[in-house]
């Protein structure tokens, strides 16, 4: 019966699950990011207003993650979350904070500079600790059987804390690109202000962190200087996003930013993957090794393959209701 | 002194999961509630309903929002502290929890919004729709999580090799054994948590004169519910027993707190069992009625703890003193719906202060029954994780140390302190202001925010005394004749 490689399937949805996760929560953490450095309070209105009635639905992509990996690569689930033990419990704390800011800055009169700092700091902090899991996975897991038997901070390296800053430049990039989208007068003037040095930053991490990944790792260094060579397409392909960003930037167009820093996610995220391909939990385990019983992934598929396409209509026809500029006072009271 | 993380791993879980459980055990009672006013308006055009609805979907989303970020963090706890069990059980557990997400989470999002802030930007059928539909969602989303957990008590249709729980019959491991009793005993319960809740507000404003009408009516309706469903619970509960008896008995041993297996029982009222002598220090009970309880016999053997060997034992004082606990309040539970049924008939319901006063204070009641009950179910299953299959110690992280799982179980009571005591107090402020503040005021610009919980309620956060509230009714605008 087994005509098809259903690991194989797994793979490529949880990872369709992951970048729209990204993508989706990027912009709206990236605006927590920015939050403290917003012109002034009608500034911030603004922000939230524009990510208010989709945040949530965003982060069911997260829950969706969680839950999808346990049922298709429990390997992943069971060594990826003791390993980052200490990070997972920050990521949690800090989308419960930024949760519940949401919902109570608009309700606070006094207190309300308290919930600015919620939303800011759950923001950041869920942004490092998701930027840190990507240098964790690159820097490889020490795993013996099937268990994790390193420590609680093995995972806490030079490296993975750029790649948690790196990935913090980049959410506050897509960010500042949706707020240009957005917004209008002197708030979008701020935006595109932030936009260009933003995305030097992720620029510089981004090859800071490419020449430094082939020495974390021998896979990897193999993989882009010798065997497959056409890997090479697509940092091309990333920098031409760049590009694309730094001229529309210039020219002051609206959407182009937002979609081509998009793409430049997009592109490093299908370098790191071919890099690292077919280790799910490197160094040892390949999306093979980390499957789940064959009828257990089957079962799950059949459901999901009905059920995703609503969803994703259900998101699209969201985004449609709320598209537009938003304004401050369009919002909470 | 050394620090135990599997004993520190089931703190924290025992803590995440029952401030989780409060949250939903209420949603799951209300959203239902609401889809039944939102069918009366519907029905009747009649705007009292419509006032009803509209006021408690306010509280149904302060409620709901904290039930999403409490149930982010379990989603991620089998994976930190049990990683062990995760790797093992996932085949079987990994599409339950998928399938809750996936067919109740995106479920209750979508129509969520159309509920909270589409009253008048869809038509009235589909309002309603969106009603429904939410209540359908907690309705699936307890029946997956209820699957998994009953699985947990009394594993079927898996075989275990290879170092995990492989299923053969999806059929038998999702309606396994404990499922439908645990799934009847579970939504009677929300049911009962919603209508107590509803019933003990509603209390509430009838003795400040507020709104009389229509929390008349609510009160009512609520006492009707709570008149039938209460002696239903301790039927489905009656049931529940026996079928743990036949599958879990040591737990039903526990229960019990009875040491040796023997024939005719006594049902104990009061005990304190001890775990070292392996015998209860004094004990007051009835003669024969645990055999006739748990067997329907006189003379029924009932089997005693001392079978297994005392690590096998869960923790008897805890399982023994909280099913006390539920029972005790579910008979009062009883005896309130008997008691409104008798002031009905003596047309003294709305009026009788007491009566009132109790009802308010029965309200917290529903969320201790609640806990107390899945302590029970949680601490008489141990020291078994997977029951006869897979221990508590088997599935614990191994790469945990005590250090890191005290750091995260303090990080999680200081984080919930903060954000929960904003948020209850917050539910407060929403319940004081009443139906009054029926956000007819604000404009449109609420309707175009849906999938956002707590903005359906619109209420400042600080506190502003309600201004009708006081001893002198009198001066109530609201007061609608009185008796
Ligand atoms: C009897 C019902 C019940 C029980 C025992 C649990 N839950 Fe729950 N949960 C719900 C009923 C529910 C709900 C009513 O469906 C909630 C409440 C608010 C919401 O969004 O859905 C919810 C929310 C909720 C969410 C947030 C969903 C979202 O983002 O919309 C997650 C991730 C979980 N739960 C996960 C769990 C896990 C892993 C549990 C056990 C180990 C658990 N829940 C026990
Ligand atoms: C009045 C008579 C009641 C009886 C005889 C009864 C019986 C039981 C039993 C035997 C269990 C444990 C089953 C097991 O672990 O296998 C249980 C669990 C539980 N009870 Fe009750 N119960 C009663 C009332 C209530 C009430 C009033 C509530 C709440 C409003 C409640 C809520 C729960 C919950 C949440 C659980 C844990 C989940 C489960 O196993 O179903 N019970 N009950
Ligand atoms: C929603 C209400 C629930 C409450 C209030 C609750 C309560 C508890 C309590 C008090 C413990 C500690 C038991 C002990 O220390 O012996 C516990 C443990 C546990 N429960 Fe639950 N539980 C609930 C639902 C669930 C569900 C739905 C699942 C799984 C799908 C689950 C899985 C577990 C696990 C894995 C443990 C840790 C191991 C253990 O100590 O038994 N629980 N829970």
């Amino acid at each position: 019966m087994q005509t098809f490689d259903l690991a194989l399937i797994w793979a490529v949805i949880i990872g369709f699950g992951i970048i729209m996760y990204v993508l989706m929560d990027g912009f709206d953490l990236g605006l927590g990011i920015l939050f403290p450095f917003a012109p002034d309070e009608e500034a911030r209105d603004v922000m939230m207003n524009s990510v208010a009635p989709v945040w949530d639905g965003n982060e069911t992509w997260l829950v969706l993650g969680g839950a999808g990996l346990l049922a298709a690569f429990p390997l992943v689930y069971s060594i990826f979350l003791p390993a980052l033990y200490i990070g997972v419990f920050l990521l949690l704390a800090g989308l419960i904070f930024r949760g519940v800011a949401f919902e109570f800055r608009f309700k606070a009169n006094t207190s309300r500079y308290l919930w600015n700092w919620a939303f800011a700091g759950g923001s950041m902090i869920a942004s490092f600790a998701q930027g840190a899991v990507v240098g964790a996975y690159i820097q490889g897991f020490n795993t013996e059987g099937l268990v994790y038997v390193g420590g609680a901070f093995d995972w806490l390296t030079p490296f993975t804390v750029l790649t948690g800053f790196g990935l913090m430049a980049g959410y506050a990039l897509l960010g500042s690109t949706w707020l240009i989208l957005k917004s209008e007068g002197y708030i979008q003037d701020w935006a595109y202000k932030i936009a260009m040095p933003l995305l030097f930053v992720v620029l510089v991490v981004f090859a800071v962190v490419s020449f430094w990944t082939p020495f974390v790792d021998d896979l990897v260094r193999d993989r882009w200087f010798s065997t497959i060579q056409v890997i090479w397409i697509l940092p091309a392909l990333a920098m031409f996003c760049a590009y694309r960003i730094y001229r529309s930037l210039k020219m002051r167009r609206e959407g182009m930013p937002f979609v081509a820093t998009m793409g430049l996610f997009i592109f490093s995220y299908l370098g790191l993957i071919v890099s690292r391909w077919p280790y799910v939990v490197p160094p040892n385990f390949t999306l093979w090794d980390a499957a789940s019983a064959p009828e257990s992934q089957l079962f799950l598929l059949l459901g999901l393959l009905f059920v995703i396409p609503i969803i994703l209509v259900y998101t699209a026809w969201t985004y449609w209701v709320f598209r537009g500029k938003v304004r401050a006072d369009a919002g909470y009271h | 002194m050394d620090l135990d993380p599997l004993l520190l791993s089931r703190i924290q879980f025992a803590f995440v999961i029952s401030f989780h459980a409060i949250f939903p055990v209420f949603t799951i009672g209300l959203a239902s509630y609401i889809a039944v006013l939102e069918g009366l308006a519907f029905r009747t055009q009649n705007p009292q309903w419509v006032r009803l609805s509209a006021f408690w979907t306010k509280v149904f989303a302060v409620v709901f929002g904290m039930g999403v970020v409490s149930g982010i963090v379990m989603s991620f706890q089998f994976g930190t502290n049990w990683s062990n069990f995760a790797q093992a059980s996932a085949n079987f557990l990994g599409p339950m929890l998928s399938y809750e997400v996936l067919t109740a989470f995106f479920l209750e999002a979508a129509f969520l919004g159309v509920l909270l802030f589409g009253r008048d930007k869809v038509p009235a059928g589909v309002h309603l729709f969106a009603a429904i539909m939410v209540a359908t969602g907690t309705l699936i989303s307890t029946f997956w999580i209820l699957s998994a957990n009953s699985w947990m008590q009394t594993p079927a249709g898996v075989e275990f090799r290879d170092g995990a729980f492989h299923v053969i019959s999806w059929f038998d491991a999702i309606f396994n054994p404990s499922f439908p009793y645990r799934f009847m005993h579970m939504v009677l319960a929300s049911f009962l948590t919603g209508s107590f809740v509803v019933a003990g507000v509603s209390a509430w404003y009838l003795l400040h004169r507020r709104e009389v009408d229509s929390n008349r009516k609510a009160l009512s309706m609520c006492l009707w519910l709570i008149l039938i469903i209460a002696p239903l619970q301790a039927v489905v509960g009656d049931f529940h027993g026996l079928n743990t008896l036949e599958h879990q008995p040591m737990k039903v041993a526990a229960m019990e707190g009875n040491w040796e297996t023997e024939s005719g029982v006594p049902l104990l009222l009061f005990a304190w069992p001890d775990r070292e002598t392996q015998s209860n220090i004094m004990e007051i009970g009835i003669p024969h009625m645990a055999s006739l309880i748990l067997t329907h016999e006189w003379d029924g053997v009932v089997p005693g703890l001392k079978e297994v060997s005392p690590e096998e034992q869960p923790v008897v004082p805890v399982v023994f003193w909280s099913f006390r606990v539920m029972v005790a309040l579910g008979l009062l539970m009883i005896f309130f719906g008997i008691s409104g049924l008798v002031l009905r008939i003596r047309r003294k319901v709305y009026t009788s202060r007491w009566f009132l006063q109790s009802m308010r204070a029965m309200s917290i009641t529903p969320f201790l029954a609640v806990l107390a009950g899945w302590f029970v179910t949680e601490t008489g299953r141990s020291p078994w994780l997977v029951y006869g299959m897979m221990t508590q110690a088997e599935g614990v992280t191994p790469s945990l140390t005590g250090g890191m799982a005290l750091f995260s179980l303090i990080g999680y009571i200081v984080v919930y302190a903060l954000v929960f005591t904003a948020g209850v107090y917050y539910l407060f402020r929403v319940l004081q202001a009443g139906l009054e503040d029926d956000g007819t005021d604000e404009p449109d610009e609420q309707s175009e925010r849906p999938m956002r919980p707590f903005s359906a309620a619109h209420v400042k956060f600080e506190y502003e005394p309600y201004p009708g509230i006081g001893d002198d009714m009198d001066s109530d605008p609201t007061r609608k004749g009185g008796n």
